[in-house]
């Protein structure tokens, strides 16, 4: 299980390392946490020729808060989240899901840059990044341009970054005060993708929902925005049978891929079984 | 030399330098290269633990890092526990609560367990139990693998150098 031959670039800074993208254009990949990528590699599945490492880039690394904005550099690893007393405070549907992605020693070296990037729709972040509203700092050789989460994701293993960008930074909006929050996933056990997960940010207006953002992980080959969904629940009373409506138009968006996890049509029921859990555990937080 | 880095890192305390490939993982150095075959090969696919080191403060799965990803960095293993003859508190807690049948898991428990400790000195069993998920063991159940953890941080454990 060793990786095909490649060459191995350190850079230390940003703008080296968007040169080295440009010099070595799709046959170079960016090396991140490197536990989505090496894996990859380790199979044959992906074969670069140049390997751009960002392992050494501090700038890229930590989390701040700037307006009523959280800011978190791409290398920011999945325990820097979990640990940070400023995102337990501001945004804790990041730490609910950071905790529950990979494994302990996964979780030291996977960034949610990384994880962002890869557009594999069995990541966490997709949907967690769809549910906040991010948008995402991609920096290239023609400068720097930000890009909604909702533009972001395009297809199985395919975003909106181009082959000379790096994205950089991540941009959160921080939730009203009060917005109730869940990441409700079904997992076969540690370390495992989803077999269905759901992401939910919800604001109450005494017993009806002003606001509520809905995501699905693994239910497509993106990440998926479950618009519907949401549309439905506005305004409503948010008891059993609304609930039930919204996963069934949540499941209405689904087209998982059949694997190991299971088949369609049971990924698809929990996938609304996700949601609907979310919407209540959400509903308990929502003050 | 084509295509070939010069890496220099601490390991255990002492300085080493190895001549690798790029797609050198940071197992294969430290077992075929400098001969420390504690961490051992179990899944390969960063699964198991059985190979965790801990690198710069951060137990890692070291069939899941490049060799060359390691240049200036402080790497420990299991080789690095005992000190001057004596057991590290977590290999005294190892043996005291039977915390091992086979023994191939152990100097990965040990490592992760190490670093737990390091983090949070005073962890409850579900603490235990989350921050040591990314460690399997096919004997032993869990269970004496968590007292042997529980008694470790009873004492107090040294950190390692």
């Amino acid at each position: 299980m060793i990786p095909r031959q490649f060459e191995y670039h350190a850079p230390q800074s940003v703008p080296e390392a968007i040169a080295l993208l440009q010099k070595y254009g799709d046959t170079a990949k960016l090396l991140a946490g490197g536990h989505s990528l090496i894996p990859m590699m380790k199979i044959r599945f992906a074969e670069p020729e140049h390997l751009v490492d960002l392992g050494k880039l501090a700038e890229l690394r930590g989390i701040r808060e700037k307006g009523k904005e959280l800011r978190i550099g791409a290398m920011t690893t999945e325990n820097d989240l979990i640990w940070s007393t400023v995102v337990q405070k501001k945004c804790p549907l990041l730490v609910e899901a950071a905790r529950l992605i990979g494994d302990p020693q996964v979780r030291y070296k996977g960034t949610i840059g990384g994880d962002i990037s890869h557009g594999d729709p069995g990541n966490d972040h997709p949907a967690i990044m769809l549910a906040l509203g991010a948008s995402f700092v991609l920096q290239g050789s023609n400068g720097e341009r930000v890009v909604a989460a909702d533009d972001f994701f395009l297809d199985l293993y395919s975003t909106a970054l181009e082959p000379d960008e790096v994205l950089t930074e991540i941009r959160i909006p921080v939730p009203a005060k009060g917005t109730g929050w869940c990441y409700a996933k079904l997992k076969r056990k540690t370390g495992d993708f989803a077999t269905a997960a759901t992401a939910v940010l919800l604001s109450m207006k005494g017993d009806t929902v002003k606001e509520v953002s809905i995501a699905l992980t693994n239910a497509g080959a993106t990440a998926l925005k479950a618009r519907e969904a949401e549309d439905s629940l506005r305004g409503k009373k948010l008891d059993d049978a609304a609930m039930a409506e919204a996963a069934r138009l949540a499941m209405s968006i689904c087209d998982p891929a059949e694997d190991q996890r299971g088949d369609v049509e049971y990924k698809t029921a929990m996938t609304g079984e996700m949601t609907q859990r979310a919407l209540r555990t959400a509903h308990e937080r929502a003050k | 030399m084509a295509n070939k880095h010069t890496v220099s890192f601490k390991l255990n305390g002492n300085d080493v330098d190895v001549v690798v490939e790029p797609r050198e993982l940071l197992i294969h150095t430290l077992r075929e290269r400098l001969a420390h075959t504690g961490p051992h090969i179990g899944c390969e696919t960063s699964h198991c633990g059985a190979c965790t080191v801990d690198l710069d403060g951060m137990s890692v799965k070291s069939c899941t890092v490049l060799t060359v990803q390691c240049q200036d960095a402080e790497v420990l293993t299991i080789e690095g526990f005992e000190q001057n003859g004596e057991l590290h508190a977590l290999q005294e807690g190892f043996t005291q609560k039977h915390g091992l049948q086979c023994g191939y898991c152990t100097p990965g428990m040990i490592t992760r367990a190490y670093r737990l400790l390091q983090e949070n000195p005073k962890p409850s069993e579900e603490d235990i139990r989350y921050w040591m998920a990314g460690n399997l063991c096919r004997c032993t159940g869990y269970q004496n693998i968590v007292k042997a953890v529980q008694y470790a941080a009873e004492q107090t454990p040294k950190e390692v150098s």
